[in-house]
Order: C-alpha cells, then structure tokens, then sequence
C-alpha cells in the first residue's frame, strides 16, 4: 500500500498550476467577474489541448489515458483557481458530445436536480437531454455561473457517481485555497498591535479549516483510487462541508473586508454552493451512506 | 496513490489472521474493570502470547528487541487485532507506544536492554508522569523538582491524571532539573521505578466510576541519574519525541473499533424502529462516511511515514487526532439517540464508551492545544505575545 501521489501525479498537478497561475490568475478571475464572461472559449479550448477534458478517454480515441486520481488532482487545481464554467459536465461529455474532448464544445448537464440549468446560454449541448432546450435565465448568486429555468428535465444517472466525485475535487481545491487566503491574511492583518492570526480565536478558526480540508482530501483521494459508491459520496459529503464552511470561515477572518465585492471570498463561498447542489446533495449522501452501511451491517461482510 | 496491499503485506495479514483465530479462543475471561491486579494480569498475559508469536514490539526497530516492520505492516497488525476483537493495548500502552519508542530512539545502550525486553515480554507495565495539578496544557510549567545528591536525583512534587498508576513498574516521569533555566530548559526526563520509598499513589474516580487513572506524590524518592535518558535539561526535546509517538499511532485500531459500532447501531437501529427517523438516519449516514474517511487519512498518513526516513511520526497526528476525538463523541451521541431511554443505563453496552469518549478531547492534548499546534506548526501562524 502507497496511497501518496505517484511522481507522475505530483509533476501533472504542478503542471496544471502553472497552467493556471500563468492562464487563470487572480487578474483574469476578477476581470471575468468585471466583464461577465462565464466562459472563455479561448480558455476552454487551451485547457481542451492541454487535455483537461480528454484526460481519461483512451488513447486509441485520441485522450491521453489516465484514471480518476489524476483527473481528481486536475480538477482541484482547477478548484483551487476558481476556473468559471462547466468543467465537469464537459470532462464527461469527451467521447460522447463532439468537440467537448478538445475544448472547442461547452457541455452543460441537468446536474441540479431541479429545473435550474447552469451555463446553458453558452452550452453547445447538455447532457442528459438531446439538443440544448430553452431557458428563462434567472439571477444567480454566483456571479461567474449563469442559471437558466428549463421546462424539461433530463437524466445524468449515468455520469452521477463520476460527476459527484469531480465536483467534490473543485470543492477541495475551493477548500485549501480558502486556508491559504485566511492564513495569509491573517500573517498580514494587524490589530491591538500585532497580527490577527497570534490571536487564538482567529487561530483555532484557520486550524478548523484546514482539519476539514484535510479529512476531505483523503476522502475525495480515496474515492477516486476506489470508485466506490459510498467512498464518492462521503467525498462529495465531506468536500461539500470543507469547501462551503472553509469560505465562511475565510470570510470570518476577513472581518469587513471578507464582506465586500473585491474580496474573492465570496466567490468562493458562492460557487462551492452551486457545488454543493449539483450532481449529489448532502440530504442524498447522507441517505446513500446510510443505506450502504445498513447492508454492510445485515450482510456477513464486516463494517470495518 | 494506490490502496492495494504488496503480496508480502497480504501474506503478513493472512498469518496474523489464522494466529489470531487460534490464538483469541484460548484467552481467559476478561476481568472486571473494577479488578486491577485481574486487568493487569490479563494485559500481560496478551502481550507474553505475542510475544511468544513473534509480534511484539512489531514497529519497534530491530536493535531494540522490535520486529522492525514497516508502519503499513504496524497498521495491518492494529487493523486485525481489532477485527478479530483481540484485546486492547491496555496497560502496555505507555510502555509500548510512547515509553518504548522514546527509549528505543534516546536512551544508551544499557537503558534500551534494561527496559525495553521487559515491556516486549509482558513483564513490566509502564505509566506517564507528565501532567502536575499546576501543570496540564501548559506542561513545560511542571515543579516536580529533581535535585542532585552523588548518583541519585532526590525529587519531590506531584503528578496527576496518570493512568495504571497504581498497577505500573515503572513511570517516565518529567522533573524540573533546573529550576534557574528558561521554563522549557530546566526540564529531564527519567525512569522511575513506582515502588521507590516515597512514591504513593492515590486513586483518582472518573466519572465514568471506576479509578482509570491517580494522583502520585513523590516525597524525597531518589532516583539513580543513571536513569535519565537524554541530556539533563534536555527533556522538553526527549517529551516531543514521546508525544509524537503518542498522538501519531495511537488510534488505529479505535477507528476500526467505531465502524464496528456504527454497524451494531444501525442493526440496532433498524430493529427498533429508530431506523425509520430520517435524521438519525442520515446522522448515522454521515458518521459512516467520516470513519471512512479517518480510515484513510490513517493510510494516509502511514504511508506518508513509511516514506519518509526516520520513524518518528510527523505532526499530521494533530490533524487527525482532532477530527477523530470529536467524530467519536458524536458517534456515541448517536448511539444514545438509537436506544433513547436505555442509553441511561450503565449496563447498556454503549454508554461506559460515551462517558469514555468525552477524555478524548482532553487526554494527550486538548482540542484548543491541538488547534494552536496545527496553526502554528502546520500553518505558519505567528505565536501570541
Ligand atoms: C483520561 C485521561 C487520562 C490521562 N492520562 C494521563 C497520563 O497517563 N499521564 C499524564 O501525564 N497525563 C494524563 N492526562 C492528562 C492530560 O494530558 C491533561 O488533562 C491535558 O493535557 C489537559 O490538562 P489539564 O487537565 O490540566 O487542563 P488545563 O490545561 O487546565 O485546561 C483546562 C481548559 O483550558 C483550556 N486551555 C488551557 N490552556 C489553553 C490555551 N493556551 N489556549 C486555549 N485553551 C487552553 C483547555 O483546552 C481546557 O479546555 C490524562 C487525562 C485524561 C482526561
């Protein structure tokens, strides 16, 4: 057993840093917020070449052939950077929809469970539906993902237990980036003459942060090496948590200025709460883990 | 990251499993937790068969009597005892996981073969001196005073919270050497033998009933220098290696022993009718997917270990012990919630275990203690004036 990233994994996720830092920035976030661009195509397409979306399609299709774990670290990277649009549904979609494996497609899904659609003004497809239906687009509270009221639904059983888990990924990333933020804002803040993070209330705040991003990396780690229904779910559960406490406790940190629009707090808080909606909510983690550890209780197979 | 077991690992677990088969039907009936001289026996008595099989001290290095298995194989062995249900550490618990270790990395030559044998073959049962009434979280405060006389310290203070006080051979005991010394300089760490003229201890109840642990008063004892391991003074170092040790593998076979439960809750759960509320469903649902994931923050963090050279375990066992203590409370919050009523007696198979869980966000460093060293250790926090 050697469950650490492999030399490979370490190198690919340092990678897709790079690419980010240099491509998706702390500028680059913040003027899509300014301008309202949800999705850069051009992005799209460079984060398609560098195989962001074809990663775990075959080579023999033109993918690059890697599993789940090193999609999983991909994806927190994009988490972490706070990359608008639907990259889980379009990762999905490579193989299935044209043109979603290179980047040149935008591929929504019917991944809210509810008549709510993200990014369907800019989606070439959805999955779970033929054909991109009409939507009465209404005001989102994340500012970098549009929502749309369909009169139709769609299924995404399919791509449920996949979508849940990179999802969870994006939320781990949000998760460990919001550490890094209250942290170093709290190094720099200085009041009653000296910085805020020597007093231990702010401490404790940023120790409990980084308690639930770590339980939840296992986690989503785990989940991706075993495919496991239950380990997915516990993943999404426990992301979900990390990600949206995490942002709140950033915000906390912040004191005022964690309340206003130039603060990315907010965008962080926000998007891990489309996050937490789509794909599998906690209401239905909770109730599928039971479920699992009720069978594994009645049958013979040990809970351990 | 790969979660699949080597051949030799799984070839480790199968031995151990078909010795544990054999050997678990042939241990004596456990005693009553009231029984001290009985507990000890019976912890010894395990630890003599393991011995005997070859498993003693399994993470120990071999120059210190251990087996030198990697931490994976420590982990497998902490997994299947817990399975097969085969006795806890118990008594043998400083001795093996904080005392042991902390000889085996700092003490000489003649002190590793002076102590270490015994606490492999079940011999002697070893206790931790560390905390003083004036002196819990902020143990580098301790007044224990340790003063020299020709070979022998002479000390006098108290220590309290030290659990097998009354049935331990031996004590690592935390005395100040110099008491002119910055407050964390001053400090030595010794052996003591707990049935040295002036040693007495004095029971102390918890409130889950029974005298898991005491007050000892140490009046005029003298204690060879020849029993301090480390430099004088140097003991504030030698107690960071010893806490490392405790918090860093201290619980593997609990998680494993809380998933059990949570599998006995829902059969209970579901018997009874309580299976039906949706919120403790789902309560036991989400306490599902927690142990799962300590579970694997545990392997994790062994094979983070097993990595990186040098044995001591990192202070990713803070992280862990935080979320773990807190989860155990909840876990037995839940049991209550399934029986209702019935978790008010005590004959009740969960409720000694929840009044056991409320020590675990306390004993080896509370949660306060343990958040101001992951913010300040892990994340870089500046320290408070
Ligand atoms: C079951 C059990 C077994 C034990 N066994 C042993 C043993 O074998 N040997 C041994 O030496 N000790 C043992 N202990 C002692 C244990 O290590 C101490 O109880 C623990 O370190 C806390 O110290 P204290 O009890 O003096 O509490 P205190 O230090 O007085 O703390 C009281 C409260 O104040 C908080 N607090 C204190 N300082 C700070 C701070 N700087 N910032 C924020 N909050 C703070 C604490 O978190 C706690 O909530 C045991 C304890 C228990 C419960």
């Amino acid at each position: 057993m050697d469950f650490q990233p492999t030399e490979d994994q370490d190198d690919l996720r340092a990678g897709v840093r790079d690419l980010l830092a240099g491509r998706y920035g702390r500028e680059a976030l913040r003027a899509s917020v300014d301008t309202g661009t949800t999705v850069d195509r051009a992005l799209w397409r460079e984060l398609g070449a560098a195989g962001f979306f074809a990663l775990r399609l075959p080579e023999s299709e033109g993918g690059v052939g890697l599993g789940l774990p090193e999609a999983v670290l991909v994806f927190e990277e994009a988490g972490r950077a706070l990359v608008p649009g639907p990259l889980v549904a379009t990762h999905l979609a490579a193989g299935v929809v044209p043109g979603a494996a290179a980047g040149t497609a935008v591929v929504s899904a019917f991944d809210l469970g509810g008549p709510l659609v993200a990014h369907l003004g800019e989606a070439d497809a959805v999955l779970g539906a033929s054909g991109v239906p009409a939507g009465e687009p209404v005001r989102s509270v994340d500012p970098l993902t549009p929502l749309h009221r369909v009169a139709v639904s769609g299924d995404v059983s399919a791509y449920r237990e996949e979508g849940a888990l990179l999802t969870a990924a994006l939320q781990l990333g949000s998760a460990l980036r919001t550490v890094e933020l209250a942290v170093r804002y709290a190094g720099e803040r200085e009041q009653f003459g000296q910085p805020i993070g020597a007093f231990q209330a702010v401490k404790h705040l940023c120790a409990r942060m980084l308690v639930r991003a770590e339980v939840a990396r296992t986690a989503v780690y785990a989940a991706a090496v075993t495919g496991d229904a239950g380990e997915v779910a516990a993943a999404k559960l426990l992301a979900d948590e990390a990600a949206v406490r995490g942002a709140r406790d950033c915000l906390q940190v912040h004191g005022g200025m964690g309340f206003t629009w130039e603060a990315d707090v907010h965008l962080h808080l926000k998007r891990a709460w489309v996050r937490a909606e789509q794909w599998r909510t906690a209401a239905q983690a909770e109730e599928l883990l039971a479920q699992e550890l009720l069978g594994a209780a009645e049958g013979a197979v040990p809970v351990g | 990251m790969d979660l699949t077991y080597t051949e030799e690992e799984q070839d480790f677990r199968a031995r151990l499993r078909a010795w544990l088969a054999k050997a678990l039907p042939e241990l004596p009936a456990r005693p009553s937790p009231d029984d001290w001289p009985g507990r000890r026996a019976y912890d010894l008595g395990w630890q003599r068969r393991l011995y005997e099989a070859g498993y003693a001290g399994l993470h120990w290095p071999v120059d210190a009597g251990g087996r030198g298995a990697t931490p994976t194989q420590h982990l497998i062995f902490l997994e299947e005892t817990e399975r097969a249900g085969a006795p806890y550490v118990g008594a043998n618990f400083v001795g093996l996981l904080h005392a042991g270790p902390t000889v085996a990395a700092e003490g000489t030559a003649e002190q590793r073969a002076r102590w270490l044998p015994p606490v492999l073959r079940g011999d002697e049962v070893w206790c931790q001196g560390f905390s003083e009434p004036d002196a819990g979280s902020d143990l580098a405060s301790l007044r224990t005073r340790a003063v020299r006389d020709g070979d022998d310290y002479v000390i006098s203070g108290s220590k309290i919270w030290t659990s097998h006080a009354e049935v331990a051979d031996w004590c690592e005991l935390l005395v100040r050497t110099d008491p002119g010394a910055p407050k964390h300089r001053g400090i030595s760490w010794l052996a003591m033998p707990m049935d040295a003229p002036g040693v007495s201890v004095r029971p102390l109840r918890t409130l889950a009933g029974s005298a898991e642990f005491a007050q000892v008063f140490l009046d005029e004892v003298r204690v060879p220098v020849a029993n301090r391991v480390g430099a004088e003074n140097d003991g504030w170092r030698v107690t960071m290696v010893t806490l490392s040790f405790e918090r860093g593998t201290a619980f593997v076979g609990e998680v494993v022993a809380c998933r059990r439960t949570l599998g006995e809750l829902a059969r209970t759960a579901k018997a009874n009718g309580r299976w039906d509320d949706p919120v403790l469903r789902r309560r036991l649902g989400r306490l599902y997917g927690e142990f799962g994931a300590l579970w694997r923050l545990t392997q994790w963090n062994v094979s983070e270990a097993e990595r990186s050279a040098g044995g001591v375990p990192g202070i990713g066992g803070s992280v862990f012990k935080l979320a773990y203590s807190h989860a155990r409370q909840e876990l037995y919050d839940a049991a209550a919630e399934v029986l209702g009523a019935r978790s008010l007696s005590l004959e009740q198979e969960w409720t000694l275990d929840r009044l056991s869980s409320l020590s675990y966000t306390i004993a080896a460093g509370t949660s306060q203690i343990q958040r101001n060293i992951v913010a300040e250790r892990i994340l870089g926090l500046p320290k408070g004036r």
